[in-house]
């Protein structure tokens, strides 16, 4: 009786808040969502945190550091939607710490050159934008509300990323090829990011018919290619995909076999960072230990 | 233990009413307000911010909508679209 009530509300697009009643998948599928995605904006802010000291004058530098400070603001809103759901912020912490809670893979490889921020910038943040314009539509408020946010914020990266793109591309010879093989690497890996095809996607259909996504993982990643294309041959570079090629019936680009071992590999812990990237995680929050507990002392030295 | 959660409300422009935007850990309220800055308006997004515990926000429940607002359904003569004016009056 409540899940059909529940299931009308999602069909006739209104919004779940946190104190309807849901059924415990929607629940456990939304706190599994919005935490992996806080998740990724926190571990994602460092292969770029990497080059921020390094960066090739001030300008680049203060933009870059801007566009870290909103991935860590996006993490906040994130964690603060999660928490709506009845999970406290030190478990989702607890859950990633001990591998139990799962962070997009894109931030498992390195950062090798400046390039590697217009990569990051044009691609990384170009999927994710795809994947968060629709999931502004998502039904749950909280997430839904996050996600307008965050859409907000979200354009200047992906501009400031293919900005140096274009900058280096247009570049020496040397620029244009660092800007190549950043393509050549985080190509793939951003197409990744859209997870696993439908077909090998167990939990789309309950998503879809919740409506926690809006699309599916095939249709999204389509968008984005289809998007990203035809900037890339703007600023004279080359997808590293032969099988790329317009299809004139689809109105979409055809595409290239996924390396799907490659894929599950990192996400099963194996990628170039995996390890790095968590260790660091769990070391920057156990310095801050004593910050937390100075202000908790403070806070209440003030009360008594 | 975790920090206290605070509700952030921000007033986008002087002269509008305060909106909840979302919310922030802190211990004290100073923190609060700071943290709420620093997370809800990098981009201009208000000229004041209010941040109260969520514990002393108080909410009605959304499976009593219906009778918990019913009262206000049946007095229709709360509208000015109730009154019958004579034709040709005018600015009323
Ligand atoms: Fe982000
Ligand atoms: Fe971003």
């Amino acid at each position: 009786m409540q899940e059909q009530l529940f299931q009308k509300k999602i069909d006739a697009e209104q919004k779940i808040e946190p104190k309807d009643w849901m059924p415990d998948g929607y629940r456990s599928h939304l706190i599994r969502q919005i935490s992996q995605h806080a998740h990724s904006e926190i571990i994602g802010m460092q292969p770029e945190g990497n080059w921020i000291t390094r960066a090739p004058s001030l300008r680049a530098k203060m933009i870059l550091l801007a566009k870290v400070q909103d991935e860590a603001g996006h993490g906040l809103y994130l964690y603060s939607a999660c928490e709506t759901l009845g999970i406290s912020r030190d478990e989702l912490n607890s859950q990633l710490h001990q591998g139990k809670a799962k962070y997009s893979s894109i931030f498992n490889y390195p950062t090798l050159s400046w390039a590697d921020m217009g990569a990051i910038g044009w691609l990384v943040d170009g999927a994710a934008i795809v994947n968060q314009v629709s999931l502004q539509k998502t039904s749950y408020g909280p997430y839904s509300r996050g996600m307008v946010k965050i859409c907000k914020e979200e354009s200047f990266h992906q501009r400031q990323g293919y900005e140096i793109m274009s900058e280096m591309a247009n570049g020496t010879k040397e620029q244009k090829e660092m800007a190549q093989d950043a393509l050549n690497r985080f190509w793939w890996p951003s197409i990744m990011m859209f997870g696993p095809h439908d077909s090998d996607s167990p939990r789309t259909g309950n998503a879809m018919k919740w409506k926690i996504k809006r699309k599916t993982n095939d249709e999204l990643r389509q968008d984005f290619i289809d998007k990203t294309v035809a900037q890339a041959e703007l600023i004279g570079l080359k997808i590293p995909d032969p099988d790329l090629k317009w299809n004139e019936e689809r109105s979409s680009y055809d595409f290239g076999e996924i390396n799907w071992d490659e894929f599950w590999g990192v996400v099963n812990g194996n990628g170039p960072c995996n390890e790095q990237r968590l260790n660091h995680h769990i070391k920057a929050h156990e310095d801050g230990e004593w910050v937390r507990k100075a202000a908790k002392a403070y806070a209440e030295k003030q009360n008594s | 233990m975790e920090a206290t959660i605070w509700e952030v409300f921000i007033q986008s422009k002087n002269g509008l009413a305060h909106k909840h935007v979302g919310n922030v850990h802190a211990e004290d309220k100073e923190m609060a307000l700071q943290n709420a800055r620093d997370l809800y308006t990098r981009r201009n997004e208000g000229s004041c911010i209010w941040v109260v515990k969520s514990e002393h926000i108080v909410s009605s429940v959304p499976e009593d909508e219906e009778s918990f607002f019913d009262p206000s359904n049946d007095k229709v003569y709360r509208h000015p679209t109730f009154y019958k004016m004579p034709d040709g009056s005018k600015h009323i």
